[in-house]
Parts: structure tokens; sequence; C-alpha cells
């Protein structure tokens, strides 16, 4: 018998090695479910699962609603711009007027760092982050290193460097979280001004030279310059950005091994990463988004378990 | 309490016995295929398979069925890491499906398996050929067409099944009393 040692999935932080291998060997066998010719399971037939977006998204959104359905639950998607939020609801007021309509599992992504733990201590619902703020999104944490795993046959020891917009991703922080839990050494390379002084004390090297780190990894973990969230100029422009930080396919081919280029999505192409690399046999980009159904389908199956009829 | 109830030598007469059975109903086994059920219905598969070929050559081929998201007791008790795979490099619509499991209890593996299986296509016809019949215990209308071996159980009791391929010494296959209400 294994189980997770927690109910929710609130972040990477939350999770021990254990529940981490537990997902990742879990999601194995979800990857052989979606792709046989009925990629459909009946076994969270009577779970009903609430996606409650209240950022934009088209991956997780997407992803997360195909791995509910793939295991047969009852879905319903929310998002805060076509609701009553907009009338002044209260986050707490929604979710709970949600939950009364016997919703089992929810899935939220908020633009506010905590929000799933501020309602894991106050529903009773299952609670998965699905992004919160800058902080954690620890599904694509899981999906990056399933995607590693599956490529290299393991993580332990194998040399990450996560590139680009550090202080404002929520992916760097779950993938540094669950690449030191695995034991993987990690690197974060960016601009000054986009890497926090705290990343000194999670135990990564930091770097600020891009073909110091690609000639140091095994794997490049690209981020997206988030533009959305640039409240002030941390960098003179994204031309600047893209000349000192941008990854093209001259760089890739002076490097002594094959690097494998990782990419969470939304690629802006041309700016972190040219068309070249990431339409290369090196980038796992849409490996990722396919391991990201499984590992989602492993994570609502395993906490999904823990509700005894 | 233990008891042995097949040992080594009569595992291989067993399979022979099961095997000749199998020739007589399929003959060349032309539009018949064998679906494992992991983990250890897999290894009686395979040594089916090689058991066919050493008394008539034949190209049967072998799938590995995994039941673990088609069980009916999900939240009901704690689930078993799902660490196994399908591997069906082939469709099973049209074809004669044989089902092979170690012990046949309930039933209600063999009818997580019949719902698996039809990922895969509708069969002509399923057949189910398992080494231990559990007598007396079944909760489903559902029953083997060839049967290892017949054994009266209680509830209480247990069959284990040690197989070589599990990193045994020898094939055992034990009956075990033990005081709970736990089933096998």
């Amino acid at each position: 018998m294994k189980m997770l040692s927690t109910k929710h999935l609130l972040g990477i932080k939350e999770l021990s090695k254990e529940d981490i291998e537990l997902i990742h060997e879990t999601a194995l066998s979800f990857k052989d479910v979606i792709n046989r010719p009925i990629k459909k399971v009946a076994t969270l037939r009577d779970i009903t699962i609430a996606n409650i977006f209240f950022e934009n998204s088209t991956r997780t959104r997407l992803s997360f609603e195909l791995a509910e359905k793939r295991l047969s639950a009852d879905v319903v998607n929310f998002s805060s711009s076509s609701s009553s939020v907009k009338k002044g609801e209260t986050l707490l007021d929604t979710i709970n007027n949600i939950l009364a309509m016997k919703v089992d599992m929810i899935v939220i992504r908020h633009a506010s760092v905590g929000v799933p733990h501020f309602l894991a201590n106050r529903i009773n619902a299952n609670i998965i982050n699905a992004g919160d703020g800058t902080h954690e999104h620890p599904t694509q944490a899981l999906l990056d290193t399933f995607t590693i795993r599956q490529k290299f046959g393991k993580v332990e020891g194998i040399k990450v460097a996560i590139v680009g917009d550090i202080l404002h991703s929520r992916v760097a922080l779950s993938n540094v979280f669950a690449l030191k839990k695995l034991g993987a050494e990690v690197m974060v390379c960016g601009p000054k001004t986009l890497i926090p002084m705290h990343y000194k004390m999670l135990g990564v090297e930091i770097c600020h030279d891009i073909n110091f780190a690609l000639s140091w990894c095994d794997v490049a973990n690209v981020l997206r310059i988030q533009l959305e969230r640039q409240e002030s100029a941390f960098f003179p422009s994204l031309r600047e950005y893209s000349q000192y930080f941008g990854i093209n396919s001259k760089m890739i081919k002076n490097l002594e091994k094959k690097i494998t280029i990782l990419h969470p999505g939304p690629i802006n192409r041309g700016v972190e990463i040219n068309s070249d690399v990431a339409d290369s046999d090196q980038a796992l980009i849409l490996e990722q988004v396919e391991n990201g159904v499984a590992i989602r389908m492993a994570i609502l199956y395993l906490l999904a378990s823990q509700n005894k009829l | 309490m233990k008891r042995l109830i097949i040992p080594s030598s009569l595992l291989d007469i067993i399979l022979l016995r099961l095997c000749e059975q199998l020739i007589e109903n399929h003959g060349s086994f032309e539009n018949t295929v064998i679906l494992g059920l992991q983990p250890k219905g897999v290894f009686l598969a395979n040594r089916i398979k090689h058991k066919l070929n050493e008394i008539q050559p034949n190209t049967i081929e072998v799938g590995y069925l995994d039941i673990s998201f088609n069980r009916d007791d999900f939240r009901r008790r704690p689930i078993e890491s799902p660490s196994y795979t399908n591997t069906i490099p082939f469709l099973i619509e049209n074809k004669k499906v044989i089902l092979v499991d170690d012990v046949l209890y309930s039933g209600r593996t063999i009818r997580s398996a019949l719902e698996a299986m039809l990922a895969y296509g509708r069969p002509s016809k399923v057949e189910c050929l398992c080494l231990i019949d559990r007598d007396y215990s079944r909760e489903l209308p559902i029953m083997a067409n060839y049967v290892g071996k017949t054994v009266n159980t209680m509830p209480s009791q247990r069959v284990l099944v040690e197989l070589k391929e599990q990193g045994f010494n020898e094939d055992n296959i034990w009956l075990i009393t033990i005081d709970t209400n736990e089933n096998a």
C-alpha cells in the first residue's frame, strides 16, 4: 500500500522525496494509459473536480481538464473574468459556494501567493495548486523532473540549469525544491536583477553567464520572461536580454556534449530561445506537455484514493 | 500455518496439461492471443507460451494487462502502487483472448480485466485460465475455462504463489491460514 503523505498538493516544499517518486511511478502507468487506443479509465467516475482559474492559462488548464476527463471525473470550469468575483464576492465565499454544489477536489490558480494554503486551512476538499503568484507551480516541477527521469533514467546527479526570469518564476522555485529533493545539482542563471538573493540559501549555484551555464549542465530548463509581472525595469530591453541570455543553435553546437532543453511554455520565440533550438531534437518541450497530462492524472488519482467512501 | 499445495514438480505437469487443453480448443492459435494479468499472470503466460512452443511451434502473441485503474474497490481500500504497465502490441479485435492469472478468488480481478481489455478492441471470444481456483468464494458470476487446481478455501486463508521469476529458488504454491479476516 502506498499513499501520499499529504491530503493536498500545495507545493513541492510540502512533499517528501518518497511522495515525488510515488507520483512519478504512478505517472508512468498513466502515460501508458494515454497512449492506448482508448485513452480513458473509469477510476474517478464518482468524483467531481472544479478547475478554478483566477489567472490566464492554456496549457495547465487544458492539461488538468484532459487528465480529469481521462480519469472519468465530472469537471466544472471557472474563470474569474466571467464570474461573480467581478461583482465583489470574496475568494472564500466563491469557493464555499462551489463546494456547496458537492465538489470533491479543487484545482486552483491565483495571482496571489499562498491562496491554496489559505484554502486548505479552511475548506474540506482536496486542493491542488496550479500556480500561486510567483511562489510555486508544483505540477510543472513534477512533470519537468519526470521528463528528466524518463530521458536519463534518474534525476540524482543530473546537472540542471534553470535559465531566465528566476525572480518572477513559480516554475523555478518548484523545480529547485523538486530537483534538490531528488538529488540533482542545480544552477540558476539570469541577469542579476532577476535572481533573488534568497536563492543562495536554497543550495543552488548562481551564475550570470549563459555560456558557462550551458557548458556546465546536462539539462537547461529555459524560462519565459514574464512580461506581465515586470513592475519595474529589471533589464533595459527585450532585445538586450535576448542578446545576453537568449539561446541560439550556435551556442548549443559549440558545446562539448549534447544537452537537453526544457521549456515550460509559452515560448517567446526569439527572446529566451530561438526557433532552431526550440524545434530541435534536443528540446523535449512537447514531451513535457504529454508528460504533464500523465503527472496530473497521477496526482488526482493518488489524492482521490485517500477520500474513502 | 503454511501448507504446500503445489510443489515445483507438480506445477510443470499442471502447466503441460493446461497447454494440451489449450491446443485441443485452439489448434494452431492462428486467431488466438494470450493476455497475462500483471504481475504474476504475466509470468504464467510466458511459461505457457514457451511450453506451447515446445509441444508445437506457433506464433501465439502474448500481451500483459494491468487492471489497477479498472478495479471496483477504488476509495474502498488502500491502493497498491500501479507500477505495472500494459504491453499489448496488437489489437484484440475479433481475436480469441485467453486471460491468464494465478489465483481466481472473488472474480473481481477478472471482471476488471474484461473492462481493461476493451481498450484494445472487441474480442470474438474470451476465456479464462487460472492456476488456482478457490472454490466456493466467487462474488461474481465468473468461472475459469482452464483450471490448474481447484482448492477449497475459507475467507480467512490466503493462497501464496511463489515463482522463480520473482526471485525464488523454486516454484511453490502455498495455502496460508491466518488469524485475521484479511482476504487474499
